[in-house]
């Protein structure tokens, strides 16, 4: 069983279809696929129904494929930095369905876990409420959300070995961990890959069962809001 | 004088007691940390975060430490990271003791609206619907008074909900009102500023 691929485009080879159902990893700029985001884009598949927490910004993350005018419909909780999405989304021509961020991840968690759906209180009493079921469980309302299967998820991860077993760094872990579980293929583009046997198995983040492709690769990593502090001087 | 920002944010952070795992949002919120002086706060990040430190020093950002204000940020000796549904599993779960955030609007029944302006800017709730339907304590910190002048705490919001009923405390530039029975109750008064001036910036009911 080799999971190993060469490039971004031949791990996504035989996957893309026009009008696919995709989930991505990342929050904001932060652990976003960038290698298989470029690979999208140059297959040019249309139609894309893309659950990402954010759209990227106008040139980079997801959002170049607003401007290549791939995607119809997002699942977002927060699209606020891509001037693009906007007006896409403003003059009709991009469907947008807002999730809360916790019950996105929890939508896809549970997509991969068998879990057809789960009752939560977030969202009671909103617009986000419309249309779904209520249930009170003990004294509390709640709405049913339904889980979401992907016909693709697309993942980053720091490390992994040839397995697919997946190390993450510190906040890029976010919602790639969901992500890869909910996808039938799940596609992982890693910084590094490692050999078997050098990941201590206690400090495994995403066991290899739910990787199905992985390319190693060079990441721009950009940065949204570059944020620092002055040195206090002794 | 109404109090500015950084009295507001310094207010705010004297509701935080040792011990306790806060959420702060953007804007005024993020502030807050900057006032919590020996008390023993754990900071979360939404985004799979707790144990936020503060912002790097120049050349040491990391691309892959963000708050969930896309900004760059560091980590503490007390810092565990996780993925988004472990985040959000402890927000439900009531783990988090309190939330301080930014608003639109707040209804005197406790009904906040800060994700959108139906037809002109439509950001999206973030993580501020599971905040506010799962942590312990709500706590808006805003100001009183919109650009126009007009009150932001009303009888009934007129934007979009984020949560029903969820407001616990309100921190304004004006002083510090609690949602309760029947309306709000002024805790407090920035210094300066009198009831007759708060009373007069607030549509909302006030009891006694």
């Amino acid at each position: 069983m080799n999971k190993v691929y060469k490039t971004a485009a031949e791990a996504l080879e035989g996957v893309l279809h026009d009008g696919m159902f995709i989930a991505a990893g990342g929050f904001g700029l932060c652990g976003i696929p960038e290698l298989l985001i470029d690979a999208i884009r140059d297959a040019g598949t249309k139609d894309l129904t893309i659950a990402s927490n954010n759209c990227g910004i106008d040139d980079f993350g997801l959002g170049i494929l607003l401007q290549t005018r791939q995607i119809k419909k997002m699942i977002s909780s927060y699209v606020g930095e891509n001037a693009e999405f906007m007006r896409q989304y403003l003059s009709k021509e991009l469907e947008l369905e807002f999730n809360p961020q916790g019950t996105l991840a929890e939508r896809m968690r549970a997509g991969g876990s068998g879990i057809a759906g789960f009752y939560t209180r977030t969202g009671v009493g909103t617009l986000i409420a419309e249309g779904k079921e209520h249930k009170d469980f003990d004294g509390q309302t709640h709405i049913l959300e339904r889980s979401i299967v992907a016909d693709l998820a697309i993942v980053k991860a720091w490390k992994a070995d040839d397995t697919g077993n997946l190390v993450f760094r510190k906040t890029a872990r976010n919602f790639n961990p969901p992500a890869a579980m909910c996808g039938k293929i799940c596609v992982v583009e890693v910084e590094e890959i490692v050999p078997r046997g050098s990941i201590d198995p206690d400090q495994i983040h995403l066991p290899g069962i739910y990787v199905h492709r992985i390319i190693q690769g060079t990441h721009e990593k950009r940065i949204e809001q570059r944020t620092t502090r002055k040195k206090e001087s002794a | 004088m109404p109090w500015d920002r950084n009295q507001m944010a310094a207010r705010a952070a004297a509701e935080l007691e040792d011990g306790m795992y806060v959420n702060l949002g953007i804007g005024i919120p993020t502030l807050v940390a900057n006032y919590v002086g020996d008390k023993d706060i754990t900071l979360q990040s939404e985004n799979g975060m707790l144990g936020m430190g503060p912002f790097p020093f120049e050349g040491e950002e990391d691309p892959d430490l963000i708050n969930a204000g896309k900004q760059t940020i560091t980590e503490l000796d007390r810092t565990a990271y996780f993925d988004s549904a472990t985040s959000f599993a402890m927000i439900r779960g009531g783990k988090i003791a309190a939330a301080i955030l930014g608003a639109m609007e707040v209804a005197e029944n406790g009904d906040l609206a800060n994700w959108m302006i139906p037809g002109k800017l439509i950001k999206g709730m973030g993580g501020a619907m599971d905040l506010v339907a799962g942590v312990g304590r709500v706590i808006v910190v805003m100001d009183h008074t919109n650009k126009a002048g007009d009150s932001k705490i009303l009888r009934e919001c007129t934007l979009p909900l984020t949560g029903k009923g969820v407001v616990d405390r309100i921190i304004t530039n004006l002083g510090v009102l609690d949602v309760v029975d029947g309306g709000l109750k002024i805790v407090e008064l920035a210094d300066g500023i009198s009831e007759d001036e708060l009373r007069n910036a607030t549509q909302a009911t006030i009891v006694t």
